[in-house]
């Protein structure tokens, strides 16, 4: 058994079937696609496969190598994760999509070709919509056609710079891209708003809360992760990356803890957890590679836990506002249970997965004597620990009793979530085992002395100052608000601008083309009046005025063409 | 055999010239219909063997009555009219078994015949034009065309098709008169009408004539292009596709347009282009200027519109100035691209006019906002809806992405990126119309009025599956429309000058 085309396509086509699907075969079935993708990965050496032509161009489907099959490990296992938490579950809109979305995700990260990889990006958004759209409100529809239109724009700029490249290179292949080049500016861009750069990064907040319970989970883990993957291939090493990924890591912190909706606290944390890896690949040493790439496995699996457990919050209370939670764990104590320990891993503590690949990012950043960017780090490091690590089990699960009683979460979810917490435990505990999948050649280890203590020291520190902040009652209590953040620009200000100039230059128009239109046939409107009157309505097109433009394309071309 | 073979050309024309006399004489629609039925199904099988006969033995000239052109009138098919004729007679064969049940529900039992002559005659006036190497042979052939097409929207059952129908008479009238104007410039100048003997005799003329010449490229280029509904001509269609029978929509939006498109590149390259260097005339400019114009207020005004069949009829327009902006564009990717979108939106189109007119048999509504929930109750239909839709958005794998990736390649070889970027930025506003009526028809409960909605009977499912199929199949496999499609680019970019 061998890759033929891709392995995202046992996922593609095997989401297929699954409308005919129903009962105990259609759960088996649905386990059993990421059971089988991940055997044939296994069974794949390395190498090119998938060599084709499409409309005169080569391309290779599927190019297997460390750093792809990394990533088609961790999206395996975030499917197969989101699949058992999804077991309980009988729309079939979201399974199709789901497992569309994950296949095509697979797709994306084993693409030797920019022609391929644009393929699945589009798949990826157009399939990744119906997840958010299955929530069924007017509010998930509008952050759904949001997210739609950011990412397909992500891949036209794509395509765009892929043509760009071709054009100057005469090549297609997807590897090192460069700022070089226009089209690898551009696909640069198109890269970062998957990537949720800053100020390109809305759609993120906006649209992952939006999602359903169980289509969040997916969605944390995909999108983003995959222009993880496209940056670590095409523009490793790029100075620009390590500024970004910095602030990244840094400003998403303030709007987490002030933040009430928890899911989007998570949103927003992922994209602090993203800066980490951004970081790495700005660096570009191996160990900072290897450091961004592991940190992306370690964050599809903890951050896919905390949605979970948020998601069966969701599921079991209906809300998930910090403002009317609290006191959970009497309900729902294995929910607690694993998202404390999604919360320890996010947070990176000793034995938990986040500590020893976030730490190779900060060690990488150290060695290369970036100090500044290693205290930017270390900030956010602590962050996380405040809006992650303790905000979240703390008002979900803790702090004021909200008096809401519900039952656990289902089975199939606490099987997840069990899994999730078992996987981030193994990654902390045994990463000799972990860093053996690695894509580059770097020795580290992350368990000593000098680590382990600042690390706790850090965690100790941040701590004191949230129980001080709550005690004291300065922390931003939790309340419903809305904040504003820089969509605010382009959802509000763009929109009543654009509306103020649509409508002076409506008036205008009316005015000229009104009176033009009038003077030049009279004769036609009024043959047209007799069919106006007797409840036609009069918005349809005016003869007077085609002949009108006509008249006007006429003149204007004699014109140009004789002066 | 062979003498059929031989005149393979002029059969085109007259079997449906002659089936659409006979079916005028006929009383019951059933036979009438089976009388279409054979001379549609007859049509692609004469465009496929002239497509063999040029690829095989290079073009083919028929003398009509055995005159010898310039005098007489010359049929000739080369690459790009045997590409655009197996388009049109490939479409209305295909679409033509779903005509039966979308006509009983819109025309009454005693019309319909009248209603297959009308049809036939259409296809006569739209083949004639493809396959004539006459300008005024191609004036008449249009006049044939859209004199049938008026009636076939005014069959229309809302009585706004009448006005509809009217209005597209009298702005397809001027533009008739204007190509007919810049024809008689033409034959003022140069004495002759066949347009190959047109292209030689231009040249020479140029000296002493430039204004005339100028003059007669600029009628026929915005009498055509009102026909071929190039904005801001495109006021009469929007309305006309609405209101015709949905079934005529079909064939319409597939057909007519791409016609009077290939009528305009006909002229642009083979008459003008290889008579005169082009480049001093700001036509191009006009031509690249409007269509993107079109490509995104039309696309805006199909954001907002609340009827199914006019957002599709506007996403017509803006797909429309891809094909023209290709055209435009004057080199080889942007040509590729232009003419590839004709057969590749004709097929989209039609099957989303298609899926349109199932609706309308299975819940007399089009009204977007009505047709919530509408996929679970039509999956088929929708599904093929959403393939086509998703080819006009342009995805990978669908015909969309093919033409759009010429056409911004040709903008880059031209060195216009600024246009690039516009035409992938257009297609986001594909994406939102399609996106919504998407988000509508499979997300949403579905709506009190849909409880009896089923999927359309296989005559109208079994077509419109085989055109999202071939969306997606000539998505993958390019060799029989872009392959064709470059070669007739590069012979006419070849011949100008």
């Amino acid at each position: 058994m061998s890759v033929e085309l891709t392995p995202g396509l046992i996922l593609i086509l095997g989401a297929l079937p699954v409308p005919l699907l129903w009962g105990r075969v259609r759960s088996i079935y649905l386990l059993a696609l990421p059971v089988l993708a991940f055997a044939l990965m296994l069974d794949t050496p390395n190498g090119v496969f998938g060599q084709l032509e499409l409309f005169g161009l080569q391309l290779t489907t599927a190019r297997v190598d460390g750093l792809s099959r990394f990533f088609g490990y961790a999206f395996v296992v975030a499917a197969l994760l989101g699949a058992i938490y999804a077991l309980h579950l009988k729309d079939t809109v979201q399974h199709v999509a789901g497992l569309v979305y994950a296949g095509s995700a697979l797709g994306a990260v084993f693409a030797g070709d920019l022609l391929t990889l644009f393929l699945f990006w589009e798949l990826i958004s157009l399939a990744s919509v119906f997840l958010i759209w299955a929530s069924r409100t007017p509010q998930a529809y509008r952050a759904g056609m949001r997210y739609l239109v950011v990412q397909i724009g992500s891949g036209l700029l794509l395509l765009l710079g892929l043509l760009l490249h071709f054009h100057e290179t005469g090549s297609l292949a997807f590897g090192h891209i460069g700022l070089e080049s226009p089209g690898g500016v551009l696909i640069f861009f198109a890269f970062g708003i998957k990537c949720a750069f800053p100020l390109l990064h809305n759609w993120l907040q906006d649209a992952y809360p939006e999602g359903t319970v169980t289509g969040t989970v997916l969605l944390s883990a995909f999108t983003t992760k995959v222009a993880v993957y496209a940056l670590a291939r095409g523009y490793a090493g790029t100075e620009l990356l390590v500024p970004i990924g910095a602030v990244m890591t840094a400003f998403p912190i303030f709007y987490a803890v002030i933040e009430n909706d928890l899911r989007r606290v998570l949103a927003y944390s992922l994209n602090n957890q993203l800066g980490f890896m951004v970081v790495g690949i700005g660096i570009g040493t191996e160990l900072a590679m290897n450091g961004a790439v592991a940190h992306a496995f370690a964050d599809i699996v903890f951050k896919a836990l905390l949605f979970m457990a948020m998601g069966a919050v969701l599921f079991r209370v209906g809300t998930v506002k910090g403002s009317e939670l609290g006191g959970l764990y009497k309900s729902m104590p294995w929910t607690t249970g694993f998202c404390i320990v999604g919360a320890a891993s996010i947070s990176a503590f000793p034995l938990f997965s986040g500590f020893v690949t976030k730490s190779m990012v900060m060690s990488a950043a150290m060695e290369q004597d970036r100090f500044w960017v290693w205290i930017v780090l270390l900030f956010a490091s602590a962050g996380v620990f405040h809006h992650a690590g303790i905000k979240i089990p703390y008002f979900a699960f803790f702090g004021h009793d909200s008096g809401k009683r519900c039952r656990e979460a289902p089975l199939n979810m606490l099987i997840a979530m069990g899994l999730a917490a078992a996987l981030c435990i193994g990654i902390g505990s045994l990463p000799e085992f972990f860093y053996a999948l690695l894509p580059f050649q770097s020795e580290y280890h992350p368990y000593s002395p000098d680590h382990v203590t600042a690390q706790v020291q850090l965690l100790f520190w941040s701590a004191l100052a949230f129980a001080i902040l709550m005690r004291t009652g300065i922390y931003p209590p939790e309340l419903l608000s809305t904040n504003l953040d820089f969509d605010w620009f382009y959802r509000r200000l763009g929109r009543s601008a654009a509306g103020a100039v649509g409508r002076f230059a409506a008036r205008i128009w009316q005015a000229f083309a009104g009176a033009a239109a009038a003077q030049t046939s009279r004769i036609v409107e009024k043959l047209g009046s007799h069919y106006g009157s007797g409840g036609i309505p009069a918005r349809m097109t005016q003869t007077s005025s085609m002949v009108f433009w006509t008249t006007v394309l006429l003149a204007a071309y004699l014109l140009l063409s004789y002066f | 055999m062979s003498a059929a073979w031989l005149h393979l050309p002029i059969l085109q024309v007259v079997l449906p010239l002659f089936g659409a006399i006979a079916a005028a004489f006929l009383k019951r629609s059933a036979s009438a219909f089976a009388l279409a039925l054979v001379v549609s199904w007859l049509m692609p099988v004469i465009a496929g063997a002239l497509l063999w006969q040029v690829l095989t033995g290079g073009p083919v000239s028929y003398h009509l009555g055995g005159w010898e052109p310039p005098w007489g009138i010359e049929y000739r098919v080369d690459l790009l009219n045997a590409f655009v004729l197996l388009l049109i007679s490939a479409i209305g064969a295909v679409i033509m078994p779903a005509a039966r049940r979308s006509i009983d529900l819109e025309i009454e039992a005693d019309r319909q015949p009248r209603f297959y002559c009308m049809f036939l005659l259409c296809l006569t006036g739209l083949l004639g034009i493809a396959i004539t190497g006459d300008a005024f042979n191609a004036f008449v052939f249009l006049e044939i065309s859209s004199l049938s097409t008026y009636v076939l929207i005014a069959l229309g059952p809302d009585r706004r098709a009448l006005l509809a129908a009217y209005r597209y008479l009298i702005v397809g009238t001027i533009g008739a008169t204007f190509y007919v104007i810049g024809v008689g410039l033409l034959y003022l100048v140069t004495g002759t009408l066949n347009m190959a003997d047109l292209a030689v005799r231009i040249g020479p003329a140029w000296e002493a004539q430039s204004r005339a010449i100028i003059a007669a490229l600029g009628f026929i280029t915005v009498g055509v292009g009102l026909k071929l509904a190039l904005f801001p001509l495109h006021a009469w269609l929007p309305n006309a596709y609405t209101y015709a029978p949905s079934w005529v929509t079909v064939f319409l939006s597939a057909s007519a347009t791409k016609v009077a498109i290939y009528l305009l590149v006909r002229f642009y390259f083979s008459v003008f282009g290889s008579a005169v260097d082009l480049d001093l005339l700001p036509v191009a400019t006009f031509i690249v200027a409007l269509s993107v114009a079109a490509m995104f207020l039309a696309s805006i005004s199909a954001v907002f519109e609340p009827n199914l069949k006019r957002m599709l009829a506007y996403s017509s327009v803006a797909q429309i100035g891809y094909i023209t902006l290709g055209i435009g564009l004057q080199n080889q990717a942007g040509v590729t691209g232009g003419l590839v979108h004709i057969v590749n939106h004709g097929m989209m189109k039609a099957a989303l006019f298609l899926a349109a007119g199932a609706v309308l048999l299975r819940v007399r509504t089009v009204r977007i906002a009505e047709l919530a929930g509408i996929g679970r109750k039509m999956p088929w239909t929708m599904a093929a809806f959403s393939v086509a839709g998703l080819g006009l958005i342009g995805t990978p794998g669908t015909t969309g992405f093919v033409s759009k990736w010429y056409l911004v390649l040709g903008a880059i070889e031209r060195g216009w990126w600024p246009l690039a970027f516009l035409i992938v930025a257009s297609s986001v506003i594909a994406l939102v119309y399609v996106g919504r009526f998407l988000e509508i028809a499979w997300m949403r409960e579905p709506a009190e009025g849909l409880a009896e909605a089923a999927d359309p009977p296989g005559s109208v499912l079994l077509p419109l599956l085989i055109l999202a199929a071939a969306t997606i199949y000539f998505g993958l496999d390019t060799a029989l429309t872009a392959g064709i499609a470059g070669q007739a680019a590069q012979s006419l970019l070849g011949g100008m000058r």
